[in-house]
């Protein structure tokens, strides 16, 4: 929303500067979002610089710039001056434009085969002298001034405000009016309208189909016969032009200022091309019209329309036809003045991807005690500017409007908001917005005036009286130190666990989109369904990742391509098995590159992060089976020997993926649950100080035997004895049958008793031998 | 004196006189050897009476001991002068460079994520997490903001499912109504996450991090709510003191809504947070909407409380000079490097937030 400060003086009687006003905006919650000097139809020239200057590939005269407008990219313009050259400083016209010599509307057009964004100007188009050879030639001093307007701006400034969906109101400069007078800004002005004398009835029948859903409950209407509709008086433009929007004729600028002006949106038609009167009602499937966009739009079943006997004229509420529109020669008008329902007209305008400002104040809520003060207004204007008479108003309604009433408690807002506030302030801020008041008892009755759709409740009363009152006022209250429970649960205690295990390991954290490329994810996905997103940013981040390799293997590329040959990524974050809501899981991932990396590098990362996490080597085994992006022989998967829990997955990732890639996922879920389920304290515990004894051995075994085997089988012959088995060389190859190989470990052997003599090791040795060759059909290698 | 005194005197000479090990073991073996002096008297006291072998043998035992003592100090002498003689041949460049030493990084956002655990633990909150897919109920039915609401429209929400029931959160609040449904009164939580907007350009990513807060007991005020934010902001920044401003606003779960500006200022191309007559925008907040209590099976009647909402990268680019916010997701290593953390830096409240 938009307005300057002498519209707002219409309003608003106040000796406040622009800057109080801006700051009191501000804190009422109107805020404002820039303050710029008013357009006008000379603003669009831009200060410029020809950067380099190339022939035009097909013709000789003709030139192709590369401009500097001040903005970040430069714009290709085709210019036929002949002083065109690198590095000069001259005066540039964007497409949309007016060029004032010829009243000519640049456009983005082709010239020869090349594209030409808008134009490069002499003096002559610029009306600023006959000299039309060559384009304009700026002064060095104009440097600064790139990206400006040429022309300057002596009007005043413009101030925009971004107004919250709750305020439509504040959508017209009245309301804002409203608001900064109950600030203590100044008195509204009551600006009762001049009656204008209306002679007639109005002759045009208009009539509101009773159909389900009519978004359509007041039609107001009159007709102005014999204008003579023309440009708009100079003030009325510049007023135009301060809301940001084009002056086109006097009809359609009072309209569009009334609707500034008031938050009541109006629409004219030329009456004369209306045939046997007006109906409004419920579009039928495959109905369409064009409207004022020049775009023909296809209609839905229900959408609210207003139409005569040959068709659609109109959208209610939304944008007007092509078929009815007001031009400069129209004479006689009927002017429309309606309410149309907010939800209704949201949803039709969406489905037809339809914006204009009457719509985004209707689906927001429009006065409907507006719709006489508005056709007043225009048609006193008109009158005014345009000559004419007009006829009494036509208002069709088919709904009442019931004033809303609340009853509300003043000490909601000593309870709301900790300070208080008198009653008589109270109610005195209240009605100086507009609110209707009466005592009843300790209570009040309020009743909610017609423009404030956003009023439901008690607490919207306690918002409205705070927010005029000042935010400043609250005092503010030393937070309590009092905790209800631990900061972190144990889940999320592991989850900055793993986080900063990892990290010590030598990984860098990454934080990458929860969505990934359909393309890259589909290889990581194995089982699990594909989740699309309906509406994605772009087609290569289409679905909701699966696994975090993904995006962590397309990262680690991209830093390859940046020439970092070795790295390690990592990434704790959501995976997505389903389109429920809590269908995730958390998984902590790891990519490591690097020289003369194998496999048991990436697994002593893996295993040393559990290990820090609080599971012992003892809880875990570790099998071959892992998912399909893995090295087949190159991986492993963790799992808990208690219950097979997947914990997680380490090994080479699969060469038709990435190159000497090797990861790990820990899935951290499965992790907490399991630690959680199998709490153990700490043992008090003794070490043995007798002699303790190395013995090595060496077993051939099958080729695919797995180490780990080994490992347990010897662990579980005796525990208070083997106190620890090591392996320290595994052999293929000469001396040994091509389907073996030999595993060379050496046993820690301690009593916690007494010293073992060479006998009770002999025997443990023979048990060791016995046991291996047996369980695991190994040969003692001599 | 006797052969065995002077033979003694003659090898402690010598002893004294050794200047390589080499010699030392050779009088080692003519003192303590097979046929050394000390075995040779000793195979000398058989011959003796019993009252002459007492006496010889303590004489020898005696001698043993101080040539013992004299060998001992001898070794650990000829041990330094070796050790110094090899010191001094072996020399390195130190100033090559050290083996590489591989070390991990923090995210900015992992780090301030914590910064602001920390100093909300401090005032006894706790985190709460949500999930990132939602139903369109916990994302804004329930949060007051009914279907085809223009407030809808600063959400560009990407949806999961054709009929747009479930969705990707677009902001942190669905948390507050998940957390007070499974719980009762009182509520003091923080929930940090991770958000979703359709919408991508040079201060926008289709991800973004936020933290939501919520408060409800009996009588939290607006008081309340100011008083917690001047103190986080205050600690996240690490400054004394801080300007802060509430300016009223509008969120369909929150009434009375604010948003608060901080005060700063740009100095030498840095910006300095706490003074200056500069405003920044920094998080949305207000009293819980009497709704949305009720949704949540709450009662508004009996509790109330605040909320807000802050956004999470905007916070980290503030506090660490990082000017833009699509880089937190650009995974460049050599960003990583520069801005990570070390992941021994963990923020604590006794330790302080940064190093």
């Amino acid at each position: 929303m938009r307005f300057t400060k002498d519209w707002l003086q219409d309003h608003l009687k106040t000796n406040k500067t622009e800057a109080q006003i801006i700051e009191k905006l501000n804190s009422t919650g109107l805020e404002v979002e820039k303050v710029e000097p008013v357009k006008n139809e000379l603003s669009d020239f831009i200060v410029s610089k020809i950067v380099k200057v190339e022939k035009h590939p097909n013709a000789d005269r003709l030139k192709l710039c590369h401009v500097d407008i001040g903005k970040k990219e430069f714009v290709k313009v085709v210019c036929g001056g002949p002083n065109a050259k690198d590095n000069l400083l001259t005066i540039y016209a964007p497409p949309g434009s007016v060029i004032p010599k010829n009243n000519m509307k640049l456009e983005v057009t082709k010239i020869r085969g090349e594209t030409s964004y808008g134009m490069l100007c002499s003096e002559s188009e610029l009306n600023l002298s006959d000299e039309s050879e060559g384009i304009i030639e700026l002064n060095q001093s104009f440097k600064k001034k790139i990206g400006r307007s040429y022309f300057k701006s002596n009007s005043d400034n413009v101030i925009e405000l971004s107004v919250t969906p709750n305020r439509p109101d504040c959508l017209g400069i009245r309301g804002i009016a409203r608001d900064l007078s109950a600030s203590g800004f100044g008195k509204l002005i009551d600006n009762k309208n001049i009656k204008i004398k209306k002679k007639g009835k109005q002759p045009i029948k208009i009539k509101i189909e009773k159909n389900k859903n009519q978004a359509c409950t007041i039609f107001g209407s009159c007709l102005i016969r014999n204008i003579k509709n023309k440009e708009s008086p100079e003030w009325l433009k510049k007023r135009i032009l301060s809301l940001g929007l084009r002056p086109i004729s006097a009809v359609v600028d009072i309209t569009n200022y009334v609707m500034f002006d008031l938050n009541r949106p109006l629409h004219a038609y030329d009456s004369d091309k209306i045939r046997n009167g007006i109906i409004v009602r419920n579009s039928k499937k495959g109905e369409s019209f064009k409207a004022l966009d020049n775009k023909e739009y296809k209609l839905d079943d229900g959408m609210c329309v207003i139409s005569d006997y040959d068709g659609v004229l109109g959208l209610g509420g939304i944008i007007g036809g092509i078929r009815s529109g007001t031009e400069l020669n129209t004479k006689n008008i009927l002017l429309e003045s309606a309410y149309f329902d907010p939800i209704i007209t949201r949803k039709t305008a969406k489905k037809l991807q339809l914006n204009s400002d009457a719509k985004f104040r209707f689906e927001r809520g429009i006065d409907p005690n507006s719709i006489s003060a508005g056709l007043e207004r225009a048609s006193e204007m008109i009158i005014k500017i345009c000559g004419g008479e007009v006829t009494k108003f036509d208002i069709q309604n088919i709904k009442n409007i019931v004033p809303k009433k609340i009853p509300f408690d003043p000490n909601l807002v000593p309870k709301t908001i900790g300070i208080q506030i008198k009653k008589n302030e109270i109610i005195k801020i209240l009605e100086d917005l507009g609110f209707k008041i009466k005592k009843k008892g300790k209570n009040l009755s309020v009743e909610i005036p017609s423009w404030r759709p956003d009023i439901y409740g008690q607490i919207d009363l306690v918002e409205e009286i705070i927010r005029i009152k000042g935010f400043d006022k609250i005092q503010s209250v030393e937070p309590e130190k009092k905790r209800l429970k631990p900061t972190l649960d144990f889940f999320q205690r592991h989850f900055h666990l793993a986080q900063r295990s990892v990290a010590s390991k030598g990984y860098l954290e990454v934080i990458t989109w929860s969505f990934t490329d359909e393309k890259i994810n589909k290889n990581f996905k194995e089982n699990i369904k594909e989740i699309k997103i309906i509406n994605p940013i772009s087609s290569d981040l289409n679905v909701l990742r699966n696994s975090l390799y993904p995006n962590l293997i397309y990262f680690m590329k991209k830093n390859i391509d940046r020439g970092f040959d070795d790295q390690s990524l990592f990434e704790i974050g959501p995976v997505f098995t389903g389109n429920k809501p809590g269908q995730q899981a958390t998984v902590v991932c790891g990519v490591r590159k690097e020289n003369k990396l194998d496999v048991y590098g990436i697994k002593a990362d893996v295993i040393q992060t559990m290990i820090e996490m609080g599971i012992n080597k003892n809880e875990f085994n570790v099998d071959i089976k892992t998912p399909s992006y893995y090295h087949p022989g190159k991986s492993g998967s963790i799992t808990t020997k208690k219950d097979r829990k997947l914990l997680g997955y380490f090994g080479e990732i699969h060469p038709k993926i990435i190159h000497n890639t090797y990861g790990f996922e820990i899935f951290l879920e499965n992790l907490v649950k399991y630690k959680n389920q199998n709490k153990k304290n700490k043992q008090t515990i003794n070490f043995s100080d007798y002699q303790k004894s190395d013995r090595d051995f060496a077993f051939v075994v099958q080729k695919d035997f797995k180490a780990q085997n080994l490992i347990d089988i010897i662990l579980d012959i005796d525990t208070s004895l083997i106190k620890n088995v090591k392996i320290f060389d595994v052999y293929e190859g000469e001396n040994i049958p091509s389907d073996k190989k030999s595993i060379a470990l050496k046993v820690t052997i301690q009593s916690d008793f007494k010293i073992l003599n060479e006998k009770d090791l002999n025997e443990i040795s023979q048990k060791i031998i016995s046991n291996v060759e047996e369980k695991a059909s190994a040969k003692l290698r001599s | 004196m006797s052969d065995f005194a002077k033979l003694k005197d003659e090898l402690k000479d010598k002893l004294s006189k050794v200047q390589n090990s080499g010699d030392l073991d050779i009088i080692k073996t003519e003192i303590f050897g097979k046929s050394g002096l000390i075995n040779s008297e000793f195979k000398k006291l058989g011959t003796l009476s019993p009252d002459e072998k007492k006496k010889q043998a303590s004489e020898i035992n005696i001698a043993k001991q101080e040539l013992t003592k004299i060998f001992n100090d001898k070794i650990a002498k000829l041990a330094d002068i070796e050790i110094n003689e090899a010191v001094k041949k072996e020399k390195v460049d130190v100033t090559l460079p050290e083996k590489d030493f591989r070390i991990g990084k923090i995210h900015p956002v992992s780090q301030v994520i914590d910064e602001i655990s920390s100093i909300f633990s401090e005032i006894g909150f706790s985190v709460e997490e949500g999930p990132d897919v939602e139903t369109e109920y916990y994302n804004f039915t329930a949060l007051n903001t009914p279907e085809n609401h223009p407030a809808k429209d600063m959400h560009d929400t990407f949806y999961i499912e054709e009929n747009m029931k479930t969705l990707l959160r677009t902001h942190t609040s669905p948390v507050q109504v998940r957390t007070m449904l499974k719980g009762k009164p009182p509520f003091k939580i923080i929930a940090p996450g991770r958000t979703y907007r359709s919408d991508s350009d040079q201060t926008h990513t289709p991800m973004f991090h936020q933290l939501e807060g919520l408060h409800i007991d009996k009588n939290i005020t607006m008081g309340h709510l100011k008083g917690c934010l001047n103190y986080f902001i205050k600690e996240f920044f690490e400054v004394d003191k801080i300007k802060m401003r509430f300016r009223p606003s509008h969120f369909p779960f929150t009434e009375p809504s604010a948003e608060v500006d901080i005060g700063y200022k740009i100095e030498n191309n840095k910006i300095i947070i706490g003074e200056g007559d500069k405003w920044l925008e920094i998080l949305g907040c207000g009293m819980v909407h009497p709704n949305v209590l009720k949704n949540s099976k709450v009662d508004p009647n009996k509790y109330q409380g605040f909320a807000f909402g802050i956004g999470i990268d905007r916070l980290a680019m503030l506090k660490y000079g990082i000017n833009d916010l699509r880089s937190f997701f650009e995974c460049d290593y050599r960003w990583l490097n520069y801005y990570g953390f070390d992941p021994l830096d963990v923020p604590t409240s006794y330790r302080g937030l940064s190093k």
